[in-house]
């Protein structure tokens, strides 16, 4: 559904996005992750043929940004970093009037507005001035204008950003309850959202894309060893410590913290080697109570940190090497 | 078409809606109601007069009445198109429903033309006010109804030349203030250049003084409808138009 190569977006003074390529199929849900200035609104508005790209091909539902502007608007629903409302205008009168906007006749306004605002949950409210609205209510309508033409590609620049967790939820809820019929690519530099909302992500940082996967393989990646939370109930912890060291395979154990009073470990195997079932039975035949064996995954926090670090230092010997090679 | 009419009833009920229309048309109201006031008691009171010393020449409406209510109103005019456009696109701008705007399907003369609409159609509101007016002279007396036509004509494209530069001038900033500024210099500058003329004869004092707008709304004053002063207003609002959607275009290129 959408498709990006060697896209670059250049300012006057910067470069904001720097080729990146990517694609998005049909249905699917991706966060576009990066930190502030990372080049996601950017990358957002070269998608919805707000600003052209300086290098590159963007395409969305098959048209080009460039070349059928128009295919690609009415392709896609919108929802930029803040809600383009009216505060002057009631609820009702601004849906209606960007239902007709996005071409819908006149005939079916009315039935998509009430369809949008029930989807919404703006129905009770729907009289009221913008305005004079909190900002989950001001960002449920900006979703609701996206939604009113029924786009099969929804673009969500930072929808959740600066509202209370409690309105985080509900929009949560609301893009998660608009998967099924859209594809959908939403920005943010919230990470538990991506876990939380996305199938895919895009990590973006400083203009570059660092990474772009499932969240599961991204979860995964990154770590070549193993760890496993233990927790053994029954036994004292130095005992505990000492049996497990001993079981083949294991570079390392270290304390945890329990809360239940059991004695707790994290303990890493060596590259390769796979110490879960080992672990187990070493435990059971001692004649412990094995209360919790699990595998830890890298936090998401963790990889993007990593990520985006990684980037960096290669940016900075890229650099050097620039320098080197110009005093030569 | 239909994009047009959208975005340009959009933009008459804003005007609706916030305070300015009713500051514009009580503004004008008031200014335009004084004029017209002072000015019919002048004309009867001087018609009494004339009468009495036995004059048999009746004074004109027309000349006393309609044509400096319909000067003035084109002054005033000066100072309320400013704030009529300003807002146009400079509100948009900083609030950031231009996006919503420019990621529609809707093309960039339709936004163009809806908002230059939308603003004229405020004006011709205020523009009104004057007619109700002169309205009620016809009531009790019996002008010369083609001056005032083609009078109210010329300062509706009068005005629709100052709303299509204000309209470009509202594309350069997101600040309202400062759009409505620059568009009150530049239409006294437009203004004051039919003055060069009252000094100088040279052909290019003509020329200049064929750029100032008062110099174009005179026929129309006086009753007579002249190509060249249609074709001068049609193609300043037009180009007005013009630069306001390559500004747009631009606007994209730029940010
Ligand atoms: N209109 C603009 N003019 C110049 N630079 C800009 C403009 N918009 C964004 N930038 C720059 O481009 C970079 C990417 O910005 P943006 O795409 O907004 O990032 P994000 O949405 O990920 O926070 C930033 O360094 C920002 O300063
Ligand atoms: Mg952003």
């Amino acid at each position: 559904m959408i498709t990006v190569e060697g896209l670059t977006k250049r300012y006057a003074r910067n470069v904001a996005v720097n080729n990146i390529s990517f694609e998005v199929g049909k249905g699917e849900i991706v966060g576009f992750l990066g930190k502030n200035g990372a080049g996601k609104t950017t990358t957002m508005r070269v998608l919805t043929c707000f600003l052209p790209p300086t290098e590159g091909k963007a395409s969305v539902a098959g048209f080009d940004v460039l070349d059928q502007p128009m295919d690609v608007k009415r392709n896609i629903g919108y929802l930029p970093e803040t809600p383009p409302v009216y505060p002057e205008m009631e609820i009702s009168d601004y849906l209606s009037f960007v239902a007709r906007l996005k071409g819908i006749s006149g005939a079916d306004i009315k039935k998509r507005v009430d369809e949008v605002c029930e989807r919404t949950a703006l129905g009770d409210v729907r009289n009221k001035i913008i305005g004079k609205l909190s900002k989950g209510y001001r960002q449920r309508v900006g979703i609701a204008q996206a939604i009113i033409h029924n786009p099969p590609v929804l673009i969500l620049d930072e929808p959740t950003s600066g509202l209370d967790p409690e309105q985080q939820l509900h929009v949560r809820n609301l893009i998660a309850s608009l998967s099924g019929d859209h594809t959908i690519i939403l920005s943010t530099h919230i990470l538990s959202e991506v876990e939380q909302s996305c199938s895919k992500v895009i990590i973006i940082n400083e203009g570059r894309i660092v990474a772009v996967d499932s969240v599961d393989a991204l979860h995964k990646r990154g770590r070549a060893t193993e760890i496993v939370a233990i927790e053994v109930s029954g036994a004292d912890g130095f005992t505990v410590k000492q049996k497990l060291e001993e079981v083949a395979g294991v570079a390392r154990v270290v304390s945890r913290d329990s809360k239940s009073g059991n004695v707790a470990f994290e303990v890493e195997g060596l590259e390769g080697s796979f110490i879960r079932p080992d672990l187990a039975r070493t435990i059971v035949h001692a004649g412990w109570h094995l209360t919790e064996l699990r595998t830890v995954g890298e936090s998401l926090e963790e990889i993007f940190l990593d990520l985006t670090r990684a980037e960096k230092t290669d940016a900075k010997t890229d650099s050097k090497k620039e320098a080197e090679g110009s005093a030569q | 078409m239909r994009n047009v009419l959208t975005i340009c009833s959009k933009e008459i009920k804003s005007y609706f809606v916030s305070p300015i229309a009713y500051l514009l048309l009580g503004l004008f109201g008031l200014i335009s109601g004084y004029f017209f006031y002072s000015a019919t008691a002048f004309f009867v009171m001087s018609g009494l007069r004339q009468q009495m010393q036995g004059s048999q020449q009746p004074m004109s409406i027309n000349e006393y009445v309609i044509a400096p209510l319909l000067g003035n109103s084109s002054v005033v005019g000066l100072f309320l198109i400013p704030l009529i456009s300003m807002r146009l696109f400079a509100e948009e701008m900083k609030s950031g429903t231009i996006e919503l705007l420019l990621t529609s399907p809707v093309r960039d003369w339709e936004i163009v033309l809806g908002k230059w609409a939308g603003a004229m159609a405020m004006y011709l509101c205020v523009l009104g006010v004057s007619a109700l007016n002169i309205a009620t002279l016809f009531i009790w007396g019996s002008p010369d109804w083609r001056p005032v036509l083609t009078g109210l004509l010329g300062l509706a494209l009068q005005g629709g030349c100052l709303l299509a530069i204000g309209t470009f001038i509202s594309t350069t900033t997101r600040n309202q203030i400062i759009a409505g500024g620059a568009t009150f210099a530049v239409s006294l500058l437009l203004w004051v250049l039919s003055w060069v003329t009252s000094y100088n004869e040279a052909s290019w004092a003509q020329v200049i003084a064929y750029l100032a707008i008062p110099t174009h709304y005179e026929p129309f004053a006086k009753g007579v409808l002249d190509t060249k002063d249609l074709v001068y207003y049609l193609s300043v609002i037009f180009f007005g138009l013009f630069m306001t959607k390559r500004s747009l275009e631009s606007l994209r290129w730029r940010s």
